[in-house]
């Protein structure tokens, strides 16, 4: 098992995090696990992605050519990957922003309205995590329950109120799809 | 000791102050940068740890000829053309016979280039760099936990020959996080006899690069020279993978080497046998593996992310006795495990 998956957003969307969080979690289920940032000339307000390779073997190379999965937090994300998504992959749309639909017919889409869910939620901030949660739940690639864990070790002491915020944007992301 | 998850670049700047580094001076450069901003934060926590943003990559190294000369275990770090810079003073550290670490994370060249792995600055690292007849010591990891190893690793050495070591690390290595458990610190073992720490009533010391007489200059000449033969003799680092039974074999350093792995692993399941030999030291380079390995087996490719320079000493180490192609891809390209294999079965099939 070798999975891939690109994080992509906004710069302040929380997409690099989305990625740590998830190589944090697949570590402490003892799985091989490679987070490659974007890094550049980059710019305030410009887009940002990481990449994740999660595997249950030594991983060759951190670099996804053919993502199995891409997470698109707003709309240049999906046109920037959805030709480079491997057959049978997943897209996960922030379908509060995202307004374009992949033009790939040999996918699955799950479309998870992750920006509005944290902005009911009182905290739009949160919009990674609720989309965390969707994620952990369709991918299987690490539990729940050590996904919140890696989560609170990497919030570290910051107050218990943005673990409570987090928590509860986890678990309407998670219950936001069957 | 616990498992964290970390860039090459912190853990590299980590493991240099477990490994007893006191002393970091470095000027900013993409992609190692993180390992600069680690160091600015972590060596004033460290026990008379001392960090610099020097005004320039120049006064960076010369900084760290001094801190080493007066006893301090010091490292400077860049990227491809920052390491350029330093060429002066890697060269002024050989001719003093004095220790320090040198990283650096390459990045496309020649001139400025961009900013993305590649393996460009092998000739460079390999061949000293600067001007003058000597070697610097390069270790090159292919993953965040070989990198943090040898960066321990490189300061005993640097100690153990009193010679410069560099850690030939791509941006890819700097940038990319992966669980690292870090090694235990070990007793620094040094003779402290060159140390410049004020002689007191004893005799005065000299650490001198400077020698006008030519005798004596070309006795220094030979000095470091049966230096380096001990070096070559003794600190060859290589790692084998799946070369039993194969029939052509990659050569590849650092994350180069990974993605032949990812490569050689698809080939071998589809009933390719092929393997792969991974210098760990690219100077002392394993030469004799090389030639051992070539009794068996005839067929050899380099594979680097340049236009071919390690293909040399693998052509030097094996003089012949095998055959030898190359596939490169210089610019700050990585090419995948796919395309690499397609290259790979091309000349397995010759």
């Amino acid at each position: 098992m070798q999975i891939k998956t690109v994080f992509a957003g906004f710069g302040g969307q929380g997409v690099l995090m989305m990625g740590y969080s998830l190589a944090h979690a697949a570590m402490n289920e003892g799985l091989h696990v490679t987070y490659l940032p974007s890094y550049g000339a980059e710019v305030r307000g410009g887009t940002a992605n990481c990449t994740v390779a999660v595997s249950d073997e030594e991983i060759a190379s951190p670099v996804a050519s053919q993502p199995d999965f891409i997470v698109a937090m707003n709309g240049p994300s999906l046109m920037a990957f959805q030709t480079r998504i491997a057959p049978g992959g997943a897209f996960f749309l922030n379908s509060s922003i995202v307004e374009g639909r992949p033009n790939r017919a040999d996918v699955t889409v799950f479309e998870i309205p992750a920006a509005g869910i944290a902005s009911e939620l009182g905290s739009p901030r949160v919009q990674n995590v609720v989309m965390m949660g969707a994620y952990v739940k369709a991918t299987r690639l690490v539990s729940a329950d050590t996904y919140l864990k890696s989560l609170k070790s990497i919030l570290g002491g910051r107050k218990k109120a943005a673990m409570d915020v987090n928590r509860k944007a986890f678990s309407a992301g998670y219950d936001s799809i069957d | 000791m616990d498992k964290i998850l970390i860039s090459g670049n912190w853990a590299c700047g980590e493991a240099a102050i477990r490994a007893g580094c006191r002393f970091y001076a470095g000027y900013p450069i993409t992609p190692q940068n993180e390992l600069t901003e680690y160091m600015a934060e972590h060596m004033r926590q460290a026990e008379n740890g001392t960090f610099i943003q020097a005004e320039s990559e120049i006064a960076a190294v010369n900084m760290v000829l001094g801190a080493s000369a007066a006893g301090a275990r010091a490292m400077t770090s860049s990227s491809s053309p920052g390491i350029s810079l330093k060429q002066e003073g890697i060269s002024a550290l050989a001719a003093d016979e004095l220790p320090a670490v040198i990283v650096n994370m390459m990045r496309g060249g020649p001139g400025l280039g961009n900013i993305l792995p590649s393996q460009g600055d092998y000739y460079q690292a390999t061949r000293g760099g600067g001007h003058g007849d000597y070697r610097t010591i390069v270790l090159a990891p292919a993953s965040v936990q070989e990198l943090a190893d040898l960066t321990m690793e490189a300061f005993d050495l640097a100690d153990a020959y009193r010679n410069p070591v560099m850690i030939l690390g791509d941006g890819m290595t700097g940038q990319m996080m992966e669980p690292v458990v870090f090694g235990k610190p070990r007793p620094r073992r040094y003779s402290e006899k060159y140390v410049l720490k004020g002689c007191g009533a004893g005799k005065s010391r000299f650490v001198r690069g400077l020698i006008l007489d030519a005798l004596r200059m070309e006795e220094h000449n030979w000095k470091l020279v049966r230096k380096y033969n001990v070096i070559a003799q003794k600190e060859v680092r290589f790692e084998t993978f799946r070369t039993d039974n194969a029939k052509l074999v990659i050569i590849a350093y650092g994350i180069a080497a990974r993605i032949a792995k990812g490569a050689i692993n698809r080939l071998r399941d589809s009933g390719y046998r092929v393997g792969l030999i991974r210098p760990i030291t690219l100077w002392p380079f394993p030469a004799q593996i090389l030639r051992d390995t070539a009794e068996r087996i005839g067929n050899f490719l380099v594979f680097e992310m340049s236009t071919g320079q390690m293909l040399d000493d693998v052509k030097l180490a094996l003089d012949g006795r095998a055959r030898v192609s190359f596939y490169g891809r210089p610019g700050g390209v990585v090419p995948t495990p796919a395309e690499l294999a397609k290259a790979i079965v091309q000349e397995y099939q010759r």
